[in-house]
């Protein structure tokens, strides 16, 4: 065998493979990272209780994957892209743009998003004006606008616990953090009065361009070090916590349920977290789970419509589901979403 | 005697110092010193080198190890037939109606009833705690096993199940009571019962050689997880890596080294290979993507498009080893050959390329070993992803199926919630470490072997 046979021999394998484009028998799904473990947990159990291949399910973020899914119709496209945020106007631009017209909306349920602390640490109570001048880079003083120097929990709050200031944040990639500015620093910022003093200076044409601008001006956080942005995954920010025991770290409820031994979770607004609290809606920082199918490829993909409708029956998705058991908030208007799915009723435009 | 020489030498005025071997002027002190300086920074370099080293491998270690044990139980399980086939013919699709949560509703009713019947005390732990003690992939197990033998309907046979990763974790240490406490998954209550049911003999930990065979699980089932697909993954890759980097490498190698004029073009190439072989790993999965996923249709997350990248990846590597290798066969072997009338490409194929083989070899081998560990690449082509399928045997297309590969599976496992998976991960980085110090020592070994000195 020489090499010239061997490379030749080589090549050719190559070549083959690359032109046999075989016909997919697996489901793909690609999109968030906070999606990931739900989307894992139905496509194991769907692939012990079907006689379809598990689906392949991938991570890598929320505008990663709609943007892959976006990329056009054919089996090396992906199916599914899981996202912990709605879709945007300009992903179904690109999605209409690569041939992808239909595109079904499912909305599965909802992910709380809570604040921890080690758990030896002393307990807190927040509410969000306390995050927003913990956090913030501006805060209202007396009427006044001044840059955030304060030090310690207390220094604002006289009841919370005398702790250095230190919250990892959700890092500006995640899905999460546009939950945590609206929910919780935006929400403080008009609890402080922070909001209206600087939409009294804010620079703009009209109401809304100002609104945009106040808007912008408190989620602009202290840049001291006292707020850390984590740009990885939750165990990072995990990590982080017990290197420093006075760190609060912003994670889902399902990462805080499964390492309830480690973390002591924090109040917001006087209510604890949990399924119940966040399904009522009493506990306030809560954001809806999506994922979205290409509906030209329902059938074209073996067992993609049964793994979609699986996904959201209630032996999955309802609320002694194995997705519940996790930390998903179900969805209480699963029944409208199952008989859209059935019906593969694609989504509408983004109102 | 010196003592004559040095009375009788008159010191009229003091003479300028001169240098003595005996006696160390200002100078040299000061050079020996920064000497020995330098000795102790040398020493200081390579200890701290060395502890970190130490520091990584005893927290990997000290991490993983517990990942190749498991816990398991063991109970007899009765088929209830009316229940797992309520039409009772025996039919696979009829059978298939039953889910899994049938069957851990059977499970966990069975498991009750047996300790009850064992007279294993359940104080403080009720009915669906007892059921949490089995791991989620054990319904799935005995499912697969009945659809497979209907005939073991009815009967009652032993069972062999994962425990879950808390429990497992008591066994192991991970999991203490002090922590119990404050875990919302596990009561201490649940511990004291699975204290119980280790003095019955019906838990025990043992090696886990599902943590290499078995596919990956999803969150909630830490303990089933393993690195089969990951492992097959891999070896598939490096299989097919070496196949297509060994012609290529050699090739382009021969023909730059013996063939090739020596002219602007090939300087140009030259350069080109030194320059790629520093390119970031990220930038031939960016590269992969476009080419081979977008343009060839080559199926995304397979081990095939996985080794096409890498293969990019490690050609500019080899190509420079195997070229140094070329190099250093002395041109007198050539001369010689030629001289005796053999053609260039006989004296290439006859003398050169077996005397430059151990070189080649071993340079493939690091070569390979570096494709082994790299992520960054198979992040961009879909191969950093949940696959819970094996993919067939390489002649049945399976490098066209989806898998993962090792260094990938440290890096799933190390995101995910359940701390059960942080144990995992530092085990599958054990494995991926016993696997480049194997191919290390080959490595050495052929070159000890083989290699030859002019």
């Amino acid at each position: 065998m020489s090499f010239a046979k061997l490379a030749v021999s080589a090549i050719a394998m190559a070549a083959v493979s690359a032109t046999a484009a075989a016909a997919r028998d697996n489901v793909q799904v690609t999109g968030s990272s906070t999606v990931l473990p739900y989307s894992t947990i139905v496509a194991e159990a769907f692939g012990e209780n079907f006689d379809f291949p598990t689906p392949v399910v991938e991570g890598g973020g929320s505008g990663a994957g709609r943007a892959k899914m976006c990329e056009g119709v054919g089996t090396n496209t992906v199916d599914i892209a899981n996202s912990s945020s709605r879709i945007t106007q300009k992903d179904l631009d690109t999605c209409a743009a690569n041939g992808v017209t239909e595109v079904m909306e499912v909305r599965f349920g909802y992910d709380g998003i809570v604040f921890a602390s080690d758990v030896n640490g002393p307990e807190f109570a927040f509410t969000p004006a306390d995050i927003y001048n913990a956090v913030a880079g501006q805060v209202a003083v007396d009427g006044a606008i001044v840059p955030n120097t304060y030090t310690q929990w207390a220094d604002f709050n006289p009841d919370m616990p005398a702790q250095d200031i230190l919250v990892l944040s959700p890092g500006t990639k995640h899905g999460t953090r546009e939950v945590f500015d609206e929910r919780v620093i935006i929400a403080g910022c008009k609890a402080t009065g922070a909001y209206d003093l600087f939409l009294a200076t804010a620079e703009g044409d009209d109401d809304r361009a100002k609104s945009r601008a106040a808007n912008g001006a408190c989620t602009t956080l202290r840049t001291d070090g006292r707020n850390v942005d984590i740009d990885g995954d939750y165990t990072e920010t995990l990590q982080r916590l017990e290197n420093d025991k006075n760190a609060i770290g912003v994670f889902g409820l399902s990462f805080y349920q499964n390492n309830t031994d480690k973390l002591r979770v924090g109040t917001m607004g006087g209510i604890e977290p949990s399924t119940e609290t966040i399904a009522t809606g009493e506990y306030p920082v809560s954001r809806p789970l999506f994922f979205y199918v290409k509906v030209a490829h329902l059938d074209v993909i073996p067992g993609l419509q049964e793994y979609v409708d699986f996904f959201v029956s209630d032996d999955m998705a309802g609320p002694n589901g194995p997705l519940a058991q996790y930390g998903l908030v179900a969805d209480p208007e699963l029944a409208a979403t199952q008989e859209m799915v059935a019906n593969r009723t694609p989504m509408g435009p983004l109102n | 005697m010196t003592d004559l020489t040095s009375a009788s030498i008159p010191a009229a005025h003091p003479a300028p110092r001169k240098s003595s071997l005996l006696t160390q002027s200002a100078l040299v002190k000061k050079r020996n010193a920064a000497e020995a300086r330098f000795k102790y920074y040398g020493i200081a370099a390579i200890t701290i080198s060395l502890s970190v080293l130490a520091i990584m491998l005893w927290t990997i270690f000290s991490d993983g190890l517990s990942a190749f044990k498991q816990a398991t139980f063991t109970f007899p399980v009765t088929l209830d037939a009316e229940r797992l086939d309520p039409k009772g013919n025996r039919d696979r699709a009829e059978m298939m109606k039953v889910t899994t949560i049938g069957y851990t509703s059977l499970l966990n009713e069975q498991l009750v009833g047996y300790l009850d019947a064992r007279g294993i005390s359940t104080e403080g732990v009720d009915d669906r705690e007892i059921g949490a003690f089995i791991s989620r992939d054990t319904p799935a197990r005995l499912r697969n096993l009945v659809l497979d033998n209907p005939g073991i309907l009815g009967q009652t046979i032993e069972f062999n199940g994962y425990a879950t990763g808390r429990i497992d974790g008591y066994l192991k240490g991970r999991v203490t009571r002090d922590s119990a406490e404050l875990d919302t998954n596990i009561s201490v209550a649940q511990l004291d019962l699975a204290d119980r049911m280790v003095d019955e003999g019906m838990l025990s930990a043992s090696f886990n050689w599902g943590f290499l065979t078995n596919p990956d699980a999803s969150d909630q089932r830490p303990e089933a997880s393993g690195l089969g697909v990951a492992l097959i993954g891999s070896a598939y890759m490096m299989l097919l890596v070496a196949i297509m980097v060994l012609p290529l490498g050699v090739a382009a190698s021969i023909y730059l080294e013996e063939f090739a004029p020596k002219n602007r073009w090939t300087d140009l190439i030259e350069v080109n290979i030194s320059n790629l072989a520093a390119v970031p790993s990220i930038v031939y999965g960016i590269l992969g993507l476009a080419i081979f996923i977008n343009f060839a249709k080559v199926p995304q997350s397979s081990p095939m498009v996985g080794a096409l990248v890498l293969t990019l990846m490690t050609l500019p590597t080899i190509i420079i080893a195997t070229r140094a290798a070329i190099r250093a066969v002395p041109p007198s072997i050539r001369d010689a050959a030629l001289g005796v009338g053999a053609s260039k490409m006989q004296t290439v194929f006859h003398h050169v390329l077996p005397l430059a083989a151990p070189g080649i070899l071993t340079g493939t081998i690091l070569g390979l070993a570096s494709a082994l560990g790299e992520t960054a690449p198979l992040l961009l082509i879909g191969m950093v992803a949940f696959v819970a399928n094996y993919p067939a045997g390489p002649l049945d297309g399976g490098m066209l199926d989806p898998a993962t590969a090792l260094p990938v599976q440290v890096y799933s496992w190390a995101s995910r919630s359940d701390p059960a998976f942080i144990e995992r991960s530092a085990g599958a980085i054990i494995v991926l470490l016993a696997f480049l110090v194997v191919m290390n020592i080959v490595a050495i070994l052929l070159r000890r072997r083989f290699e030859r000195r002019w």
